[in-house]
């Protein structure tokens, strides 16, 4: 005898106007998957069409030559390439030991009830929030401040990147590495602090490590947006074409993104094709630090 | 892991903490971390990490400063009056005009174009990872729309420079549109933020009780009917919120209108013809090689304060109301 229970089990709940499968319903299904996919197919096309029209220029030149106007066709991304490494090495030194400092301080020792906690709170979502060219026009302030007591002329210097990437992704870091403290249970701390461990300690060496994975995702995240960031370096100036490899933090420089908008703002049909094979280049690496990503947090987090 | 970090206080660490007053939390809280003794080292780390959070507060300040500063320094020369209502924006010109109108019609046109494609799509895609997928499908699907934020907004602007413009609006849709055309700037900046307001959006539903929904499937409604008229009306001021923020995106962002928009301010009533934006202006006349002091290099800073103000008022809103959903339920 069927009870009254399977018989709910095995009847859909939803009958008006033909339940789940009334035509508006299916419709309705339908819309949304449609929305979906109009933002996936919009990414394949762009992928595809990139790819083929640099693919030509997938070559040894790309990365190991200098740009150049007047052989287009063997221009390359190598000052880009070692700038953007200048550059993202500045921004990780910066941002990183300074973003899990605050994070620490918000997660583990600010009190919720005073007011500058709230402020900081505030003020760290609006920071993530503000247009990323405002920071060109902070750091480009900044270091005509420094020329003032340092002697360089050019203010396209990879220490300026790096300060205006770095106060950037400030925000991102911080955000990632409070989340990732968060969810660590309270115990493990109680457990330290009732063993006799001090606060720090316990912070250092139970909280932390456990914490690890996640806020390494959510800084390699940050670095990835960082490093397709053109918007600040541009006001720096970095748009000219760079014939030398920058040698230290106040030499000049250019950046893959900063490079690859100078070449499409360029007439020559070669450079356009120059310009597809950079973003392939940078589009690769992204992927691979993505992964990396992924990887850390599927391997390494634990759950509680 | 040497202990050599943590300083002077750390030495006598080993033994039980000394009295313990005002320790004891009411069990089941997080026991404050905050020291209830005075060791030096554990203040001085402690002071340290209240300076590194104090930062943020520190680089808002000197946004404001540094922009204020030269922007005062531009209103000496130009009236504020003209800057605000003049109709014509020449600064590259012999005769210069300094009305940012053009450039706030033109921020408006692609920050409007973006919408109607971001608002529909993203919702869309909440609706369907919210209340139809399966956990399984969520985890699948959501990285994956995530990637769309994650592609440098210089790889969209040459997408729409030389895909969106020529092969789609021009080649299949049969829409005449120039070069540079505010439409295909516009298109690629909403497709660029349909995963800031999807994400926000999904959150805000999924943190509708379930209990309404079964509420609603009891009295007879199908999923969609649920979707439309209890869970969307429930969520609403976090989804506002996530399309507030989609507009701070798309007014802040800079390369995607720098690339396909073209670089002629003037006020447009046609999304096929090209305009300036307010980020595209700054893009464009950043040389890095003004003078600081000159007017080029102020007038830089005046169009950036009035865009700081503008995403500022916008975020604020966009964060009161995630506050109010956060707190419904």
């Amino acid at each position: 005898m069927a009870t009254l229970g399977e018989h709910a089990r095995t009847q859909p709940l939803g009958r008006a106007r033909g339940g789940e499968r009334a035509p508006r319903a299916v419709v309705f299904l339908l819309a949304l998957w449609l929305c979906l996919f109009t933002g996936l197919v919009f990414l394949l096309v762009l992928l595809v069409q990139i790819l083929i029209e640099g693919w030509p220029r997938l070559d040894a030149n790309l990365i190991t030559n200098y740009s150049s106007l007047l052989f287009p066709e063997r221009a390359g991304f190598r000052a880009a390439i070692l700038g953007t490494i200048w550059v993202i090495g500045c921004t990780a030194v910066l941002a990183i030991p300074l973003g899990i400092a605050a994070a620490i301080y918000l997660e583990e020792f600010a009190d919720n009830e005073r007011w500058y906690t709230r402020l900081i709170e505030v003020n760290i979502q609006n920071l993530a929030a503000v247009p990323t060219i405002i920071y060109g026009l902070l750091t480009l302030g900044i270091l005509s401040l420094m020329q003032l007591v340092l002697d360089f002329q050019n203010r396209n210097v990879v220490i300026g990147g790096g300060i205006a990437l770095a106060l950037l992704i400030l925000p991102v870091i911080i955000i990632a590495t409070r989340e990732s403290l968060r969810s660590i249970p309270a115990e493990i701390r109680a457990g330290s602090l009732a063993l006799g461990a001090t606060p720090w300690q316990t912070v250092w060496r139970q909280t932390l490590p456990a914490a690890v994975p996640g806020i390494a995702t959510g800084t390699i995240i940050a670095l990835s947006r960082a490093i397709g960031e053109a918007a600040p370096l541009l006001l720096l100036g970095a748009v000219v074409f760079i014939r030398s490899d920058p040698s230290g933090l106040f030499s000049g420089f250019t950046a893959m993104p900063v490079m690859i908008y100078s070449l499409v703002s360029q007439p020559q049909e070669e450079l356009r094709t120059t310009a597809s094979a950079g973003i392939v280049l940078l589009l690769v690496l992204l992927l691979l630090m993505n992964a990396v990503a992924i990887l850390i947090r599927n391997r390494f987090q634990r759950r509680w | 892991m040497s202990t050599t970090t943590v300083g002077g206080g750390q030495s006598s660490g080993a033994g039980p903490p000394s009295g313990g007053s005002g320790r004891q939390a009411p069990t089941g809280e997080v026991p404050s971390l905050r020291p209830s003794s005075s060791r030096i080292g554990e203040r001085i780390i402690l002071n340290l990490l209240f300076f590194a959070a104090v930062v943020s507060v520190l680089t808002t300040l000197a946004i404001v400063v540094s922009l204020v500063i030269p922007t005062i320094g531009f209103f000496r020369e130009i009236s504020i009056v003209e800057f605000l209502t003049g109709t014509r924006w020449t600064p590259n010109f012999a005769d210069k005009d300094y009305g940012v109108l053009p450039l706030v019609v033109g921020t408006l046109w692609t920050t409007g174009i973006a919408l109607l494609v971001a608002v529909p799509l993203g919702l869309g895609a909440a609706m369907l990872l919210s209340e139809y997928a399966s956990d399984r499908m969520r985890r699948v699907l959501k990285p994956v729309l995530e990637v769309l934020a994650g592609v440098p907004s210089v790889v969209y602007g040459f997408f729409a420079l030389f895909f969106i413009g020529p092969v789609l609006l021009d080649g299949l849709l049969g829409i005449e549109v120039g070069t540079f055309n505010v439409l295909q700037a516009g298109l690629v900046l909403g497709i660029m933020i349909v995963p800031t307001v999807a994400s926000l959006s999904e959150d805000a539903m999924s943190a509708v009780p379930s209990a309404l929904r079964q509420g609603s499937a009891a009295l007879g409604a199908n999923r969609m009917q649920t979707t439309l008229k209890v869970v969307f009306p429930a969520a609403i001021s976090g989804i506002i919120a996530a399309i507030v923020l989609g507009i701070s995106r798309a007014v802040g962002e800079t390369m995607i209108v720098a690339i396909a928009s073209g670089n002629i301010a003037q006020v447009v009533s046609d999304p096929r013809e090209a305009a300036q934006t307010m980020t595209g202006f700054i893009a464009q006349a950043a040389t890095g090689e003004n003078a600081v002091g000159s007017l080029a290099y102020n007038t830089l800073y005046a169009v950036g304060l009035s865009l700081f103000v503008i995403t500022l008022v916008v975020n604020i809103i966009s964060i009161r109301l995630v506050r109010r959903f956060r707190e419904a339920y």
